[in-house]
């Protein structure tokens, strides 16, 4: 009877961002000219799935109270690097989804061997080596253009039996062999305790070390694949310098709104997910009641910032002004 | 090099040396090094015109990265800087639509919407404490869409007034760019702020340690919020200067002044944990970013390669002069 | 009095920090099946013998045997697989994992690779429920828990590890009657299964209670080893004391009772569950000390004092005025003039990077500036007045802060409030980790401020220094003043036997306020 309060309590976060996002889910396709159907569905899930990819990254390393602001640059470069991959007979395909995967995970490898063995910050750190990245898929792609298997493409994008949207089936999949046998090994364990207070896990002997490593590099793993599906949905490779930024902060806020804390330690990967299908939804809204499309990009900005000052009500418990100075 | 090693070597330079930083020699060493290779690769590098060309550029980028600074200092950072430049330059444009009474107050009206963003940056990260870089992410982004809808989505149409441009390409003193001695003032009162009043040491105490500074009685949140404010009227008066020298203000404008701004902060010596850094080396770090584009571009080096190079050049700083101490 | 051979025993254990002393070749044996207790005023050494054996800290020098065979550990770990485990006063536990992730945290049960939540789940509940602790659920999120509880699964996670060596250090210190109790149930159990258990404790009727012999440490070395109940009370302050005393002090002056309106005076000050109703005044010209056992609230006090702590109840007068202090930034201004010397000179008091110059004149900014700009000149005489009075030994004012020994930056950082003068000094265990002679100075400088009329409240873990330099020494216990202890009341019999909260003969005759 008592059992299902503890797990609520754990997962307080997430369910919120749930509720959040059927919330304005039912709001978006009520007013919908289309309504609720099969169509509307799968080009919501479409967009959404995008951003769900990235926010999953960037989950896994705000998880260990650090933070990548080049997941959208690691995104940017893999979507140019499928441009020119992802193509030809099915082997080379396969061939070509494996290096543009082992080119993210090297990314975020990067990023995460400077942030530990290096002792840098990470902001600094994934700013600078974002700009790397993005170099590096613009001399990939200093023009839009390429092109991918479209049998791929359009088997991931479209639907299943005529309802399910492919890319959601992806996502679920994606979080069945990456999220949860990380989060259940003992490194994803270590991942949270450093997150959550990194003195007490090293006094308990976690591999704190490693465990962040692997964080950052699925991390770059998962934005590649984010990458991926967006060279699935557009056909081609563009170093866009605006998407790669917007990406990178809508992804900041799909974990702060699926409940993952930005300080480390709680939340999951599920609520950044659902962060980031209510964040779009949010996003659309604007459409479906006639507004300017103008109006979108500052809505989202107070929708970020809003949610990123709710974190502050904290301070209001703290009895010790010194330990604002932590 | 070991402590003593240093301090040998260090004894035998003359004094004014050897209160200099290592890391502000290394990028005085490195402007010098640029330069030599630049009169390698065509003789005009060393002539008075382009240096002083190339003195004129850097100021719009000096002046940005002064605000930079000064909120590094703090151990803080600004990532509000690309709006908050596109967001100076586009209201004071706007303004000057308005009549000579707007053209006269264009330029501190795209101060103050700066420093209204710096307000908000500062308010969320001193009163708040949320971490400097989500509170900034999240008013650009915010600066962002007002613009967006100010200006429609297209590029912006208002041109800037004349008085703008003559601060950013005009001459009062006869040979030097207004926007040269522009930078040079901004540059003296930043000195002047940072070594000779209380405010300065606060920032210094603050990066160093906050806790200490207020446990010193010092009322380290206002402190925190006015440098904030203060760092977005430098970074909107940036974009005026830059409205002026391309007489109009465009949607990216900023875009490109993020990275170069924390480079140049950087490069310059400042600790990006806070509590160190001389504006000497502020000022060496926005010369060498500036000769560095400078040379790429004469080179042809596509946009790609800029990128690439700023961010390494970023990463190895950093791992030179930036780490945290091992902690165990 | 041994009937089992020793399981552990440390033989000739030394260890320095620096130049200081903490463990003089100490010896203990710890038998299987008995529960051992360790008394000792702070610094004795206890804390020091439990981190090498836990295999915290390495010794200098010193052997140990476990089961007849040496033993060295590397690390906590090392010392887990040895069957020593450590219940330390500090939490250790991670605030967002449950219960459950937490006890099992060092060696979760895997299957497949992955942590198999289902046997988490019980070897938690066993853990919970040999602790007594079974009302805790395994999925709550330690975060959620009040503070007794957290203890209880601090203590349900060290015997999830299959202790053989138990130590719990002040592990019941944050625990309510109740649980305590229930504890001791626990504590007793594992014993009759021959479990060795360690026990400190600042609360003699616990030890009493609860352990089969007790050893006292003084100075770092063992002094006495007497079955439980042997020695009466006075007898074991007696053992307690007793250090050689090294410092020579000031002379004070004759204090004759007076109705003069004290220069700092608090009234039933409460703060969360740290503080209780303590009441307090300091008068001009009088060093007021606060002495107990370390951790007793002393440090919060004089947080509370500078205006540091939220939810504060109770009131503070300033010279017979009620005052509300918001900030040490309000703390120091004029009316007030108050000024706190830190616990922690390198993260409180100083910035170690900044100039020696910068550092002292920090305070004082706002006395040295004219609208903002500082005035070099005075900034420059009044450096240099400090620098003489206090004697800093410095190679220059423009080097970094952190250049200078432990003894000199403690200098700066009281010169860096003597520079506004402030009439309230609140100094949080100044002397601690710098030498003797520096010592002696600021005993000096103490004596002389309060001549200047200056009202020092002067906290310090030093027994030594309070018997030495204060008028009056008020003795805090677990939040509360228990004794206060005036002129020659104040010896070191008096000092401990009111920090362990022992009625002792001498005690019981002078027994006033407070208890």
């Amino acid at each position: 009877m008592k059992e299902w309060r503890f797990w609520v309590a754990e997962q307080r976060g997430t369910l919120l961002a749930l509720g959040i996002f059927i919330v304005m889910f039912i709001i978006y396709t009520a007013n919908h000219p289309a309504g609720l159907t099969a169509n509307v569905v799968q080009t919501a899930s479409n967009k959404g799935v995008l951003l769900a990819f990235v926010a999953m990254a960037q989950t896994l390393v705000v998880l260990t109270a650090g933070i990548d602001l080049s997941v959208g640059m690691i995104f940017i470069l893999t979507n140019c690097l499928a441009s020119w991959l992802v193509v030809g007979t099915g082997i080379e395909t396969a061939f070509g989804v494996a290096a543009v995967l082992a080119s993210g995970a090297l990314c975020g490898a990067i990023n995460g061997a400077i942030v530990i063995f290096g002792r840098l910050q990470p902001i600094v750190t994934t700013i600078a080596t974002g700009a790397v990245y993005f170099g590096v898929a613009l001399l990939l792609r200093p023009f839009p253009g390429g092109s991918v298997n479209e049998d791929l493409a359009d088997a991931l994008t479209g639907r299943l039996f005529g309802v399910v949207p492919a890319s959601l089936v992806t996502l679920l999949a994606v979080v069945l062999v990456i999220w949860v046998p990380f989060s259940r090994s003992v490194l994803g364990r270590a991942a949270y305790a450093s997150g959550s207070s990194e003195v007490a896990a090293y006094m308990s002997g976690m591999p704190i070390r490693r465990a962040k490593f692997v964080a950052y590099t699925l991390a770059g793993t998962l934005a590649a694949i984010g990458g991926l599906f967006l060279t699935f949905f557009t056909y081609t490779g563009e170093a866009a310098y605006a998407s790669g930024n917007a990406y990178t902060l809508f992804s900041i806020a799909a974990v702060v709104l699926g409940g993952v804390s930005l300080y480390g330690g709680r939340g999951s990967a599920i609520g950044a997910i659902f962060g980031a299908l209510a964040f779009r939804t949010i996003g659309d809204l604007l459409f479906v009641f006639d507004f300017d499309p103008l109006w979108q990009p500052l809505f989202q900005g107070v929708v970020l910032m809003f949610a990123v000052s709710l974190g502050a009500f904290g301070l209001f418990r703290v009895r010790n002004k010194l330990e604002w100075f932590q | 090099m070991s402590d003593t090693a240093m301090e040998r070597l260090t004894s035998r330079m003359p004094k004014f040396l050897k209160r200099a930083d290592p890391a502000v020699l290394t990028a005085f060493a490195c402007i010098l090094l640029l330069l030599f290779l630049g009169s390698l690769y065509s003789s005009s590098f060393l002539s008075p015109a382009y240096l002083l060309q190339q003195l004129k550029v850097a100021s719009f980028l000096g002046v940005i990265a002064t605000g930079m600074m000064l909120v590094i200092l703090l151990g803080h950072i600004d990532l509000s800087v690309p709006w908050a430049v596109a967001m100076g330059a586009m209201m004071a444009c706007a303004a000057a639509a308005y009549g000579p009474v707007g053209v006269a107050l264009a330029v501190p009206f795209g101060v103050l919407c700066g420093m209204a963003i710096g307000l908000v940056n500062g308010i969320g990260v001193a009163y708040l404490r949320i971490p400097a870089m989500i509170v900034t992410l999240a008013t650009n982004a915010v600066a962002q869409g007002l613009m967006v809808v100010y200006t429609g989505g297209y590029s912006p149409q208002d041109s800037a007034p004349d008085s703008m441009r003559y601060l950013a390409t005009g001459f009062t003193i006869p040979g030097v760019p207004n926007a040269v001695v522009i930078w040079a003032l901004i540059g003296a009162a930043t000195v002047f702020v940072l070594t000779r009043t209380s405010f300065g040491r606060a920032v210094y105490g603050i990066g160093n340690r906050e806790r200490a500074a207020y446990l010193s009685g010092v009322d380290t949140r206002r402190v925190v919020m006015i440098a904030f404010s203060v760092a977005g009227g430098l970074s909107a008066f940036g974009g005026v200067l830059l409205a002026g020298y391309a007489s109009k203000a465009s949607q990216s404008m900023g875009d490109e002044y993020l990275l170069p701004a924390i480079a140049a902060v950087v490069l310059g010596g400042t600790s990006i944990l806070g509590g160190r850094g001389s504006y000497l080396g502020t000022v060496a770090g926005v010369i060498l970013i500036t000769l560095l584009q400078s040379i790429l571009s004469v080179m042809q080096m596509p946009e790609a390669g800029r990128q690439i190079i700023y961010g390494l050049v970023i990463v190895v700083m950093l791992l030179l002069y930036g780490r945290t101490p091992a902690n165990r | 009095m041994n009937e089992a051979a020793p399981l552990l025993r440390m033989e000739g254990i030394s260890k320095r920090y620096g130049g200081v002393r903490a463990l003089e070749r100490a010896d203990l044996a710890v038998a299987p099946g008995r529960i051992h207790a360790i008394l000792g005023e702070n610094g004795a050494g206890k804390s020091t013998l439990i981190k090498v054996m836990a295999g915290v800290v390495a010794p200098d020098e010193g052997r140990m045997t476990l089961d007849g065979r040496e033993v060295s550990f590397a690390s906590p770990a090392a010392a887990n697989e040895a069957g020593i485990v450590c219940v330390f006063q500090e939490l250790s536990l991670i605030p967002d994992l449950s219960v459950a992730d937490n006890i099992v945290i060092s060696d979760p049960p895997r299957r497949f690779g992955m942590i198999d939540r289902t046997a988490q789940r019980r070897i938690a509940m066993e853990a919970l429920a040999r602790a007594g602790a079974a009302d805790i659920h395994p999925q709550a999120l330690v975060k959620d828990l009040p503070l007794s509880r957290m203890q209880m699964v601090e203590i349900a996670k060290a015997l999830a590890r299959k202790p053989r060596i138990l130590i719990l250090d002040e592990a019941t210190s944050a625990l309510t009657a109740a649980d305590v109790s229930k504890v001791f149930e626990v504590l007793k159990r594992l014993r009759s299964e021959g479990m060795a258990l360690l026990y400190i404790s600042h609360r003699m009727n616990e030890i009493e209670e609860l352990a089969d012999e007790c050893t006292v440490f003084r100075n770092g070395s063992n002094v006495a080893t007497y079955a439980a109940g042997s020695k009466s009370d006075s007898e074991v302050v007696e053992m307690m004391i007793g250090r050689e005393y090294s410092h020579a002090f000031p002379a004070k002056p004759e204090r004759k009772p007076t109705d003069e309106t004290p220069v700092l005076e608090g009234r039933n000050l409460s703060w969360t569950d740290r503080l209780y109703d303590i009441s307090l005044s300091v008068r001009a010209g009088e060093v007021v000390g606060l002495g107990g056992l370390d951790g007793q609230g002393q440090r919060e006090l004089l947080l509370a004092f500078f205006g540091v702590l939220r939810g504060l109840t109770g009131e503070v007068l300033v010279n017979g005025k009620p005052v509300s202090i918001a900030s040490p930034a309000e703390a120091r201004q004029g009316t007030i003039g108050m000024a706190l010397i830190p616990e922690d000179r390198k993260t409180e008091g100083l910035m170690l990077p900044m100039t020696v110059r910068e550092n002292l004149s920090f305070a004082a900014l706002d006395h040295l500036s004219n609208g903002g700009v500082i005035d070099r000149a005075r900034e420059q005489s009044l450096i240099d007045d400090m620098v003489k009075l206090l004697a800093i030994k410095t190679a220059g004012l423009d080097i970094p802060v952190g250049a200078l020994s432990g003894g000199n930056q403690q200098k700066v950082v009281i010169a860096k409030w003597l520079m506004r003068q402030p009439r309230i000094i609140l100094l949080n265990d100044p002397t601690r980790g710098i030498d003797v002679g520096t010592k002696q100075e600021m005993y000096q400088l103490l004596r002389k401020l309060a001549d200047a009329g200056a009202a020092i409240l002067f906290y310090s873990t030093d027994y030594d220094e309070l018997i030495g330099c204060c008028d009056r020494v008020l003795v805090l216990y677990d939040g509360t003043i228990k004794r206060e202890l005036v002129g020659a009341e104040i010896t070191e019999r008096a000092l401990i036997a009111s920090a362990l909260n022992i009625q002792g003969e001498e005690a019981a005759m002078t027994e006033g306020a407070g208890a």
